[in-house]
């Protein structure tokens, strides 16, 4: 009998001082949790991309939590939802501030539109392909298409497409990892929205630029001409739209012939 | 003090718990992405077998053993290694929270962790006394961070590397832990050189 009441006995004992011990540890030792910080926490997305510019997600809801902000809008990728979830959670008005995508201003690699000063063989990324020489694109501003920003994105955002990074407008939270991926600083941040962008940041001059690049802004100015709303300005042989000032009227797209403006 | 060393050296290399022992391989292939993370897990290890052995040895040795309940040690052991890692988030959440941030995440992990359990158990089937027990322990948790940042390197040498598309993934990772722990076979040879000494 002794042979089946001892074990039990021993592993039964064993289970009720350890559970025991835990009921008391866990009473005794209890950290008074913020309440309105666990409630912040479950509402933010849990990317810890720091776009907030707090310590990843928990950062920022510990900053809420106790007051050090109130600036409920600071996350980019929860979006209005969150925003409007936090305001409701700390009781002040949510943040209007205008959701913001990636854009990437060059298009070179797209069915080989840009010529190659070389053959690259090396490892299969952008940062390291810009070590050497600035990469394998003649066009010293050009994207190296290896996917850097693919990698970066915590969202699956971007992907490669015909040899361009392509940025899905539906999946971007405006985290701006890419942004800081791309050793071409091709990639900025813009509010959502049906505007143009120029797809070239290339400063070289127009007959250059014309010799190794299909769709390279050569700085030509018909664009400026073309918008009536005064939003296209040239810099360094390169035309901008300012995004706020465009109406999205395509005057621009058919007075390029360079094909280097298109919809966001 | 050279048996001492001999047994820590062995538990690192030659009975390294990943490579040469297949324990633990779960956390091995799981965590074994990012360096930092594969630092923290192994350091958590470290800690946790060493608790664990401390307080398991002396369980066996002076419950189980003289009531003749030795094949109880495997539901004992599981038992005891589960509520002392609750404890210790308990109190490292508590007392150290700076450490609980870096270990925190890690620790339920390990709480059914195979290496661990098998670390406490295998003790015994060799024999080693409470001290040389510790420093197994020891050993042992220091071998699995050996082996989880040398993979840890290879996964992140793998990142870069242009890999046909049916080995992509698992398959390669795979392939290289098999050539990591084959190299890892080499230093069986010198395991009876070192403790027989």
């Amino acid at each position: 009998m002794t042979e089946i009441l001892l074990p039990i006995l021993i592993i039964g004992g064993i289970g009720l001082i350890a559970g025991a011990g835990l009921a008391i540890a866990s009473a005794l030792m209890a950290v008074p949790t913020n309440e309105t910080y666990e409630k912040i926490r479950e509402c933010l997305p849990g990317a810890n991309c720091g776009a907030c510019g707090f310590t990843g997600c928990d950062g920022y809801a510990a900053a809420l939590a106790e007051g050090e902000t109130t600036q409920s809008g600071l996350c980019a990728p929860g979006g209005a939802d969150v925003t409007k979830q936090i305001a409701a959670l700390l009781g002040v008005e949510a943040d209007s501030s205008k959701r913001k995508i990636a854009v990437i201003h060059c298009i070179g690699r797209q069915d080989n539109n840009a010529e190659t000063k070389m053959n690259y063989h090396g490892t299969k990324s952008c940062r390291t392909a810009k070590q050497l020489y600035g990469g394998d694109n003649a066009c010293p501003d050009g994207c190296i298409g290896l996917g850097d920003c693919r990698k970066f994105c915590p969202f699956e955002a971007i992907t490669m497409e015909h040899g361009s990074p392509v940025v899905h407008k539906e999946l971007c939270k405006g985290c701006g990892m890419c942004v800081e991926s791309c050793p071409k600083n091709l990639i900025s941040l813009e509010e959502c929205g049906a505007t143009y962008t120029v797809r070239c940041r290339s400063h070289l001059k127009g007959a250059a630029c014309v010799k190794i690049c299909k769709t390279s802004c050569i700085g030509c100015g018909l664009c400026v001409k073309a918008c009536e709303q005064g939003a296209v300005a040239i810099e360094n042989f390169c035309a901008t739209i300012d995004s706020s000032k465009c109406t999205a009227c395509g005057k621009c797209k058919e007075a390029c012939k360079r094909k280097a403006i298109a919809l966001q | 003090m050279s048996y001492m060393l001999g047994v820590l050296v062995l538990s690192i290399f030659a009975e390294n718990f990943v490579l040469s022992q297949f324990l633990g391989i779960c956390p091995f292939l799981g965590v074994s992405k990012r360096l930092n993370t594969a630092v923290g897990m192994s350091v958590a290890v470290i800690f946790v077998m060493v608790l664990a052995t401390a307080v398991t040895y002396p369980l066996f040795a002076y419950v189980l053993e003289p009531n003749n309940l030795g094949y109880l040690q495997t539901i004992a052991f599981i038992l005891i290694i589960a509520a002392l890692v609750q404890l210790v988030e308990i109190v490292l959440k508590k007392y150290i929270p700076s450490l609980y941030k870096a270990l925190g995440i890690y620790l339920p992990l390990i709480t059914t962790n195979c290496a661990v359990l098998g670390v406490t158990l295998l003790h015994f089937t060799k024999g080693y006394s409470y001290g040389i027990a510790l420093v197994n322990a020891f050993g042992s948790g220091i071998g699995f961070l050996v082996a989880m940042v040398l993979f840890a390197g290879v996964r992140e040498r793998l990142e870069s590397c242009d890999i046909p598309k049916f080995l992509q993934g698992l398959p390669i990772t795979l392939i290289a832990a098999a050539i990591v722990s084959l190299s890892f076979m080499g230093f069986s040879g010198i395991a009876n050189g070192l403790i027989g000494g």
